[in-house]
């Protein structure tokens, strides 16, 4: 179990680096970023001087030196835009997302999983006709679409809940629902088909002629084993609800890390991007490997592997 | 001598008569089990044998009540456990029965364990449920039943996940979950078919002394012959969903009285006779859901009669304890 765990942290770490690299590499691929910090008038004296200040003057692998020990150290420089420390404007920001995200994640494990395992349970009723019904508008409607007809509905029509902005408790109720709708819809799929391939199996049968009750079979039996397929998939969605909070953050102007990069973009402040690119990465890694250590849990022929 | 009838104890513990499970799906009524019935014996080994679809494997899952339902259902019959008829029970009451006084042994050990709780979690859940003692006293149970199948080092295995066991070392813990409380009927259903021969041995020879043992009562379903001369005590031979005969060993061995019967020992290959070709029965066994109105073996019967064909035969009576359905026998 212990190596198991070094080995996925390790792992991580690399990903990280790799990660990390790659940023690095697209930054500078991308141009030199003193055409967007200098303007027309500035002369080659003020493009050298500003190259000393940024170290664009040292080469490749010593500038990625420079930055993997800022980026260690949590200084990734300076924004452009904001002009102050980009770890500072991201920590303003990470709250928002990390709730939204949070939200978002609870509704998808709390819909789909239930409604997953009642489907299989009932296959071929009105349940299990209403838990396809769901998944098919959670997978087949775009998010930016769906977020817009909610709030059509809920806010504009019904005056429910606030449109757009993050003011009240319960104006976190549409971006959370629009954000987790898609992965609803995917872990009710999982839990439905992973349970139905459980239910048939021999050590169902075997617990049903010890006398096991029919509860106890589902939610005991039946559903540790069916938890393995959604568990591999919640590392992803807790990765892709950070990054999906792009579209979703700006659609209902939600004041956080994905409307943050858009903005970011629409600057070209690059310093700010990379740091939320980082801070990304680091949430989905973070995930990824809180996801491994409960995967060994549930499953012991991983923990003995 | 000490024959096989002797040992055995007169008291019926399984009585199961005109026991009738069908399947309605969209071909029509599928009668998978169509009125068979016998008595099962205290200490006694009762054989079902037959080839694949004629039955048994809807047998075991009538006696245990595990027929999917729907489609399946249990239409007619009796099914009188230690004196209580459990066809028309409830599911609840049928729960405490199942694993308390009749137990299931099922074929394929790689894949009848849960694979995400440990052995001992497994066997003790069994005794959990039907025995109503102390944590303390769980734990030694199964310590108990699993030292009784042989498994080395107890102590330490229960904490061993199914994965980290060979395929006969699982299917002891299965054994060991079946007689985990003491039940009066042990099902086996082919228990051995994905073991290797010389572990094979081994299992049967455990189950044979936890019968004398316990005087458990054992049905043991299966299609290889070797096994039901070394298990069983008397043997019923089924055929589309029916007991075409039934009778001791002996009487089956020495003097089949249905073509079928013969047919299938004419089958078993033997060591002692040396033949280009294995027999094999011509034909298939009918579908299920068209059964004809005669005799279901007609249609690959070396001696069939037109009799066979308009009507179904009777069970009768070859000799004392004896019987076969068929025209043939007088």
């Amino acid at each position: 179990m212990q190596k198991y765990l070094v080995r996925r942290f390790i792992l991580a770490l690399v990903t990280l680096l790799c990660v990390s690299l790659i940023i690095f590499i697209m930054s500078r691929v991308s141009g030199d970023p003193r055409h967007i910090y200098l303007d027309d008038y500035s002369t080659q004296e003020d493009w050298d001087r500003m190259g000393e200040v940024l170290g664009l003057d040292k080469p490749y692998y010593e500038q990625y030196g420079i930055f993997i020990k800022g980026a260690v150290r949590g200084d990734f420089g300076k924004s452009v835009r904001e002009a102050r420390p980009v770890t500072d404007v991201v920590i303003e920001r990470a709250p928002a997302t990390l709730l939204l995200g949070a939200v978002a994640f609870s509704f998808s494990i709390l819909i789909g999983v239930p409604l997953g395992i009642l489907s299989a349970v009932k296959r071929g009723t009105m349940m299990d006709n209403f838990g396809k019904f769901i998944a098919l508008i959670g997978q087949s409607a775009p998010p930016f679409w769906l977020g817009i007809m909610l709030m059509f509905f809920f806010a504009v029509k019904l005056g429910m809940v606030p449109p757009y902005g993050k003011q009240d408790w319960n104006s976190i109720i549409l971006p959370a629902v629009t954000l987790g709708w898609y992965y609803a819809a995917a872990n009710l799929r999982l839990v439905r088909s992973a349970m139905l391939d459980v239910l048939d199996s021999e050590y169902i049968k075997l617990a049903r002629a010890k006398g096991v009750n029919s509860r106890t079979i589902i939610m005991k039996h039946a559903f540790r084993n069916a938890l393995i397929p959604p568990l591999t998939f919640a590392g992803v969605t807790i990765g892709a609800l950070v990054t999906g909070s792009l579209v979703v953050e700006t659609v209902f102007a939600w004041p956080g890390l994905g409307r943050l990069a858009i903005e970011a973009l629409f600057a070209f402040d690059y310093p700010l991007l990379q740091g939320v690119v980082i801070t990304f990465t680091l949430l989905y890694v973070t995930a990824a490997f809180i996801v491994d250590v409960l995967y060994a849990y549930v499953d012991p022929r991983i923990r003995y592997a | 001598m000490v024959t096989a009838d002797t040992r055995i104890d007169t008291e019926v513990v399984l009585s199961v008569d005109d026991l009738r499970t069908h399947f309605t799906t969209r071909w029509g009524t599928v009668k998978a089990v169509d009125g068979i019935s016998f008595d099962l014996r205290r200490g006694e080994t009762l054989g079902i044998v037959g080839e694949s679809g004629c039955g048994k494997s809807v047998t075991m899952l009538s006696l245990m009540r595990l027929i999917p339902i729907p489609p399946g259902k249990i239409v007619s019959g009796s099914i009188v456990l230690d004196g209580e008829d459990i066809v028309p029970i409830s599911e609840q009451e049928m729960a405490k029965i199942r694993g308390s006084k009749i137990a299931l042994i099922i074929q394929d050990p790689m894949t009848s364990l849960n694979p995400v709780f440990s052995i001992g979690d497994q066997v003790e859940e069994a005794i959990k449920i039907h025995q109503d003692i102390p944590k303390r006293s769980i734990t030694d149970r199964a310590l108990e039943v699993l030292r009784k199948v042989n498994i080395p080092a107890a102590e330490s295995r229960v904490k061993d996940y199914p994965h980290q066991m060979s395929g006969g070392m699982r299917q002891r813990v299965v054994g060991a979950i079946g007689i985990s409380c003491q039940p009066q009927v042990l099902i086996a259903d082919e228990p051995t078919t994905s073991l290797d021969v010389t572990i094979q041995a081994q299992y049967l020879k455990l189950l044979k002394d936890i019968q004398k043992e316990s005087d458990l009562s054992i049905i043991f379903i299966t299609h290889d012959f070797g096994i039901v001369a070394k298990m069983c005590d008397r043997v019923a031979v089924m055929y589309a969903g029916r007991i075409v005969e039934h009778g001791s060993v002996r009487d089956i061995f020495n003097n089949p009285s249905h073509p079928y019967t013969e047919a299938l020992l004419a089958s078993v290959p033997r060591m002692d006779r040396v033949v280009d070709r294995l027999y094999s029965i011509e034909g298939q066994p009918p579908p299920l859901h068209d059964l004809p109105v005669g005799c279901a073996f007609a249609n690959r019967c070396p001696v069939v009669m037109d009799k066979c064909i308009e009507t179904y035969p009777e069970i009768k009576a070859v000799s004392d304890g004896h019987t076969a359905a068929c025209w043939k026998v007088e």
